[in-house]
């Protein structure tokens, strides 16, 4: 009951944030879109920083092609709306306007986080048999391949992009996928399943002694990431209304990595304060675009030299804090690990 | 017929200098158990210190010697920076867990490409010429110079790489290393300096590759590390990693295979083709060709 009380509140507060927002509660006062557009590309990177951890920071294995996943469920969902998004519509013709659009929306994603979460499951059985660093060479031959793929796709525009999708992604949808997100990977880790993955991750070979089926649970962890990689895309395409094979190279996965190993691998809230600070940064520093990212490499290769474990380590940001409970994960004997 | 040779001979061309790079992998991933990310751009930063010291040189007529020159310069030059690489990067993390190596050696990739693109500017340049161009040809064969000098020069290095490992005590050393790093600490070898001797041979034969390749095609760019070191890093993988052997069967398997793709295929497929071979390989023969399968133990 709690639960459902507290996500009707998540889902009525983005409401009336969102209105706050694009200025039609307090009639004189709107963020400027830039600063909207910022807020709605942090959402986006903070789904994807979360799901990334599941599969990096909890379970332990390196993926280093979540832009992969996320170009396929940008193009495939933007696909359904731009093809079957009419005919859903006027199917829907009882239903008030903002319903229509959300219901195009919803369904648009599902598929690609369908077709993202298959092609999870493809990438993910071969190489997840096999010790961790083959899943970060093949991911992140899988990245290339499917932008290979997308560029001879003629019906998605190619290598001119993809353009003319509706805009019907917005701050709400945004950062409720976002809250969903965080609640879901929340959820699974603090599942028997869960304990199993940060087993895995903390020994695989013990972990298989305890009668863990390893790669099973590797690979629904995988591909659970993925189809949420895929809601990212989808997103992603619906909201910038146009999605270009280049904004899904692996530097974009490389992005993705700085955010959640900034945070700390293996921490939802440190993903989120990864994410967060990541955008803000890149955006604070757009003067100075071309050491941007000389800076952030800098900084990762220093953070693995002096704290290898990220800001938050494997503790989320309330037990950062307090530091009294102990953190999930963290291994015997060592305090705060 | 003709023109499967001819594709033969380029895709043997193409496939020596995968070869070279491959091996920097497998030899490091031999000694560290490392996927050295940094690898492919290390490979770059010696196509552009051929790229200044044949600009140096340009004055006088194209020679042998300042071809040399220009190969020798660029290989010490690497080997100094690889080195550096494992002292200032690597060597503090080598005791932590594998992923933060990993995440380590993808910052210090991120670090050099985003220097380059700063200090050579984000443009291609184009490689000038070392020696006068000439083409043979047999039957329906054109060879040019070109895949003559990178065919010939790999195999040099190879076979000089192979006597290193097989015959000198320093070799020695490293096999002892790559089979067990403790034991081989044990018996009195230091291995650090074996480590640092290992990321200074791997770097040299990839600026080898760098000036090789910028011969060819002929430019420079500071990206360009990526697209080869990936395709080398596959190539060490057929080949079973930590295979020296099999980083050189692996890397002319792949060059030949990518340029019969793009001969009787298509070329926009030609980025595509490696990944392929490698999730085959991943699920048919997870060693490697040649490589000998590992049993974890606890």
């Amino acid at each position: 009951m709690r639960g459902w009380i507290a996500a009707a509140g998540v889902f009525v507060g983005l409401l009336f944030l969102n209105g706050v927002f694009v200025g039609s509660v307090f009639p004189g006062f709107a963020l400027p879109p830039y600063l909207l557009q910022v807020l709605c590309l942090a959402g986006i990177n903070i789904t994807l920083a979360v799901s990334l951890n599941l599969i990096n920071g909890f379970t332990g294995q390196f993926s280093i092609g979540h832009a992969g996943f996320m170009a396929i469920g940008a193009y495939a969902s933007a696909y359904f709306t731009v093809t079957f998004g009419e005919a859903l519509r006027s199917a829907l013709g009882f239903l008030p306007e903002f319903a229509r659009d959300g219901a195009v929306l919803l369904v648009a994603l599902t598929i690609g986080a369908v077709l993202a979460s298959i092609a999870g499951f493809f990438v993910g059985v071969p190489s997840l048999r096999l010790r961790g660093d083959y899943l970060a060479i093949v991911t992140l031959g899988f990245g290339e391949i499917i932008g290979v793929v997308i560029l001879n796709i003629d019906a998605v525009g190619g290598a001119r992009g993809y353009s003319g999708i509706p805009k019907l992604a917005n701050f709400f949808w945004i950062y409720l996928f976002a809250a969903a997100t965080v609640l879901v990977v929340h959820r699974i880790v603090h599942s028997s399943f869960g304990r199993t993955l940060v087993a895995i991750r903390e020994d695989e070979i013990a972990a298989e002694a305890m009668g863990v089926h390893t790669t099973r649970a590797k690979v629904i962890s995988f591909v659970v990431s993925s189809a949420m990689a895929g809601v990212a895309g989808g997103l992603f395409a619906h909201y910038l209304m146009y999605i270009n094979v280049r904004s899904f190279t692996f530097l974009k996965s490389f992005e993705i990595i700085i955010m959640i190993v900034i945070g700390g691998l293996g921490s939802i809230t440190g993903s989120v304060l990864g994410a967060v600070l990541y955008i803000s940064l890149t955006e604070g520093l757009r003067e100075f675009a071309q050491y941007r990212m000389v800076l952030f490499s800098l900084l990762l290769i220093i953070l693995m030299i002096v704290r290898p474990q990220g800001i938050l380590g494997h503790k989320e940001f309330v037990t950062f804090l307090t530091k009294r409970r102990r953190s999930l994960g963290a291994a015997p004997g060592t305090p705060g690990a | 017929m003709t023109t499967f040779l001819q594709q033969l001979v380029n895709g043997l061309s193409l496939g020596s200098i995968y070869a070279l790079i491959a091996l920097g992998y497998t030899m490091v991933y031999g000694v560290l158990r490392l996927i050295n990310f940094a690898h492919g751009d290390v490979y770059m930063v010696g196509a552009y210190v051929g790229y200044y010291l044949s600009r140096l040189l340009q004055r006088k007529e194209p020679s042998l010697a300042s071809a040399l020159l220009v190969m020798l310069g660029s290989m010490i030059a690497c080997a100094l920076l690889g080195v550096l690489i494992e002292r200032l990067a690597y060597r503090p993390v080598r005791k932590e867990a594998r992923l933060t190596l990993l995440i380590t050696a993808i910052g210090v990739s991120l670090f050099i490409e985003n220097v380059a693109q700063l200090v050579f500017g984000p443009d291609p340049k184009f490689f000038p010429s070392l020696a006068p161009r000439t083409d043979f040809r047999f039957g329906g064969m054109r060879l040019t110079s070109e895949q003559i000098t990178v065919i010939a020069v790999s195999l040099l290095l190879m076979v000089l790489l192979r006597f290193f490992i097989m015959k000198t005590r320093t070799g020695k050393a490293m096999r002892a290393v790559s089979f067990s790093l403790d034991a081989a600490k044990l018996m009195g070898i230091s291995t650090d300096w074996i480590i640092s001797v290992t990321f200074a041979l791997g770097s040299a034969l990839a600026a080898s590759g760098g000036v090789l390749i910028a011969m060819q095609i002929p430019k420079v760019d500071p990206l360009m590390g990526i697209p080869y070191g990936l395709k080398a890093f596959v190539a060490a993988v057929l080949g079973g990693i930590g295979s020296v052997p099999g980083a050189v069967l692996g890397g002319l398997l792949i060059g030949t295979s990518e340029v019969m793709v793009v001969g009787y295929l298509s070329s926009t497929y030609r980025d595509a083709i490696a990944f392929g071979i490698l999730i085959l390989v991943l699920i048919l023969r997870p060693q490697g060709l040649l490589g000998r399968v590992h049993k974890e133990k606890v």
